[in-house]
């Protein structure tokens, strides 16, 4: 009896495989989503500023002032387009769209910085696009900071009674976005894959009415739900191996710690994201309805709470507080403890152990639901 | 004819238990939750300090950055390993450290230094953190040495502000950002996804072929899928806009209906694009991935939530295809800039051009003949 049930998880297993590889567009999308994610993410969406055209408003032309605006003209960062001659001109330039930032220096900027204090530098950036004003800022403040500590530490200046500040930055040290993003990425792609497709392909069954036939099948409802969760835990090891090789190879982002504790993690959380969408289906009767769920459930709160583009700290408490209901954050942050800075497994054991908690109360939900609808 | 599909088209959405419920709770909840989210600003930076000094120099330095109100200082400990434990931990995200006799190396040798470590995993951050704790202990720097020169011969250190200005919206409400952010993406949600499932539902469900032997032609057929969507977009849009006037007192400065003429064509070329997928796939499955794949595409090439102009130059070319990308411009110009119609003409004309694109590849796309 046991064999018999062993064979026929087996070949639930396979029908499920013929079921989506058989659905070739269906398989090419979801092996090219990793990569497509992780070149969006790593390429074009970011929050660094590059090559980004700026203009000068200097009516001081002094050794100061020329010393910034060469400072910001030869980062990566800022291209200087023009220069200008008035505060009229700022809005002309912000109509035409092209220039995002305009830096005005204060009259006498280098002969009020040295003696009275009262040297100003207006940083006017366009606020209509909001995520593009913030980050012209405060790459401008940034790399005027270090002018200013740097000419507090030129040997002529030298002051009496001076602190300097030597800065170290751990795991990054060329401070590039990447490291940030390929663990999000990878949180988003499995979440998606795994949850959002047992999701669907349950909800499938029943609007297609095939549930009901292999619910009078002999076999236990357990094993039909777990012979459908093998396809999608195949795809995403699949996936898992695409997007490190991806991080490793195109995004250049070493993996520091243990590969066995990432795909140990990878599996938990993989394990949890078939237990939500089990979840999912077992409230949605038609796939439509099994995607919006997902969709807005699953998807947005990933996208939104998970620091991969908003950052989480400033974030009131109500939302602190919900942010840590999503599974998908606790892999994040284990993944780039484990990836990122190189850290062990004694270091993960708290979010490893609430990732297999929802795991498990997840699972234990659903087949609590599963098995009401059937009676 | 059109009118008892539509009337067909109506009745099956009002049926659905779930989707009337959806497109009137889903722009309440996204816009009274999302934008209290959604802040780009950086502060509350968890900073630990090892302090091997313990001098009235030292206490003072920490009370001047806690008083600065970016740090929130979690930990002060003299042991080293201690302290870098907690950025391990994530209890911290930067540690300071203050050298034994940091306070006699100051006043004996003139000069002393301090260690800032920053966890740089997420770089802009810890860029930013570690210049403005360097700013602090500068301005610090100042204050100490006023006190300890002599009042003839004071020396002021080189010192000026920055002040970052923001034109058009200079309190900076991250709110100004995500409605139109979340606008677009209802908007997106409901007027391409919807319409992508719908075609491919019926073929699932066999009912299409019912449709393909009656006489109603093809651009009858599409047409009737579409007005339902299409009005069902702008009852989430008048929601959208009613309920971010009533919880945040925003309102376009420009004029509203411009931004319906304008959403009228987004929405055409969202559910034109939706009903092309809907007429290749075969299954609701593929019609959904295929949809996300795209959609993602679009949302994250259309400089919603970062800089269109920081991408690199492939990605700004794709990003031209995506009719998102014209609606964000849209909403932000009226509603910040108030702009008119008339300076926005290459974005309707581009908006114009992709629903003209889309919805003839619907048509053409559209088969009535199965397999």
């Amino acid at each position: 009896m046991k064999k018999t049930a062993h064979s026929a998880f087996y070949s639930f297993a396979i029908k499920e495989f013929y079921h989506i590889f058989r659905d070739r567009w269906t398989t090419i999308i979801l092996l090219i989503m990793p990569i497509l994610m992780i070149i969006l993410f790593g390429f074009a969406i970011t929050t660094e500023v590059k090559n980004a055209k700026i203009a000068i408003l200097d009516p001081s032309q002094d050794a100061a002032t020329h010393a910034i605006v060469n400072k910001l003209g030869t980062s990566e960062y800022f291209i200087i387009d023009r220069y200008l001659h008035s505060k009229n001109e700022v809005d002309e330039i912000f109509k035409e769209g092209d220039i995002g930032m305009v830096v005005v220096f204060s009259e006498n900027f280098y002969e009020n910085m040295m003696h009275t204090g009262n040297a100003q530098i207006e940083l006017i950036a366009d606020g209509s696009d909001p995520n593009s004003a913030l980050t012209l800022t405060r790459y401008a403040t940034a790399l005027i900071a270090s002018y200013h500590q740097e000419l507090l530490a030129t040997p002529e200046l030298q002051m009496p009674f001076q602190i300097n500040s030597e800065v170290k930055f751990l795991y990054n040290p060329t401070l590039k976005g990447a490291y940030n993003t390929v663990p999000g990425v990878m949180g988003m792609v499995l979440m998606l894959i795994c949850a959002m497709m047992t999701a669907v392909s349950i909800a499938r069954e029943k609007e297609l009415g095939t549930m009901e036939i292999l619910l009078v099948s002999p076999l236990k409802p357990i094993t039909i739900i777990l012979s459908k969760t093998v396809p999608y835990i195949v795809l995403s090891l699949i996936n898992l191996g695409t997007l490190l090789l991806l991080s490793v190879f195109a995004l250049k982002v070493p993996i520091a710690g243990s590969l066995w504790l990432i795909i140990f993690i990878s599996l938990i959380f993989i394990f949890v994201s078939l237990a939500l969408g089990l979840l999912i289906s077992t409230v949605a009767k038609s796939q439509m309805v099994a995607m919006l769920i997902s969709g807005v459930i699953l998807m947005l709160p990933v996208i939104l709470l998970s620091g991969i583009i908003f950052p989480t700290e400033s974030m009131n408490l109500f939302f602190l507080w919900l942010s840590k209901i999503i599974p998908a954050n606790w892999y994040i942050s284990a993944i780039k403890k484990v990836m990122i800075q190189g850290l062990g497994f004694a270091s993960v054991i708290k979010e490893l152990s609430i990732l297999a908690g929802m795991a498990i109360l997840l699972v234990a939900l659903s087949l609590k639901k599963f098995k009401v609808r059937l009676s | 004819m059109l009118k008892y599909l539509l009337e067909k088209e109506f009745k099956q959405f009002i049926r659905n238990r779930f989707l009337p419920k959806f497109v009137i709770i889903f722009p309440f909840a996204a816009l009274a939750i999302f934008p209290l989210v959604a802040n780009m600003e950086i502060k509350n930076s968890k900073l630990a300090v090892v302090n091997h000094d313990n001098s009235t120099l030292s206490t003072r330095l920490i009370e001047k950055i806690k008083s600065s109100g970016y740090f929130i200082i979690t930990d002060v400990s003299n042991s080293k390993s201690h302290i870098y434990d907690c950025i391990e931990e994530g209890k911290a995200d930067e540690v300071l450290e203050i050298p034994a006799g940091f306070e006699t190396d100051l006043i004996k040798e003139n000069k002393t230094k301090v260690m800032i470590s920053a966890n740089a995993v997420n770089g802009m951050k810890a860029g930013l953190s570690s210049a403005y704790l360097g700013e602090i202990i500068a301005d610090f720097n100042g204050d100490i040495r006023m006190e300890l020169m002599q009042p003839s011969n004071r020396l002021s250190a080189p010192k000026f502000s920055i002040i970052p200005l923001y034109r058009y919206n200079p309190m900076m409400k991250s709110l100004y950002n995500m409605i139109p952010a979340l606008l677009v993406m209802l908007m997106a949600m409901v007027c391409g996804f919807l319409p992508a499932l719908n075609i491919v539902s019926e073929k699932e469900n066999g009912t299409i072929e019912q449709m393909n032997v009656t006489p109603v032609n093809k651009f009858t057929l599409i047409l009737s899928k579409l007005i339902p969507f299409w009005l069902v977009g702008f009852i989430a849009l008048t929601i959208c806009i009613f309920v971010a006037w009533l919880f945040y007192g925003f309102f376009p400065s420009g004029n509203v209906m411009t931004i319906y003429l304008f959403e009228a064509v987004f929405v055409l070329a969202m559910s034109g694009f939706g009903l092309v997928i809907s007429n290749y796939a075969k299954t609701i499955q593929q019609a959904m991935f295929i949809m996300f794949f795209f959609v993602l595409t679009f949302i994250f090439l259309s400089g919603l939530y970062t800089p269109f102009s920081n991408m690199p130059q492939w990605a700004q070319v794709l990003g031209h295809f995506s009719p998102l990308k014209y609606i964000i411009q849209v909403i932000r110009l009226i509603y910040l800039k108030g702009s008119g119609f008339l300076e926005m003409m290459p974005q309707f004309f581009a908006l114009l051009g992709l629903a003209i694109f889309f919805n003839i590849w619907a048509v053409f796309s559209y088969r009535k003949r199965v397999g």
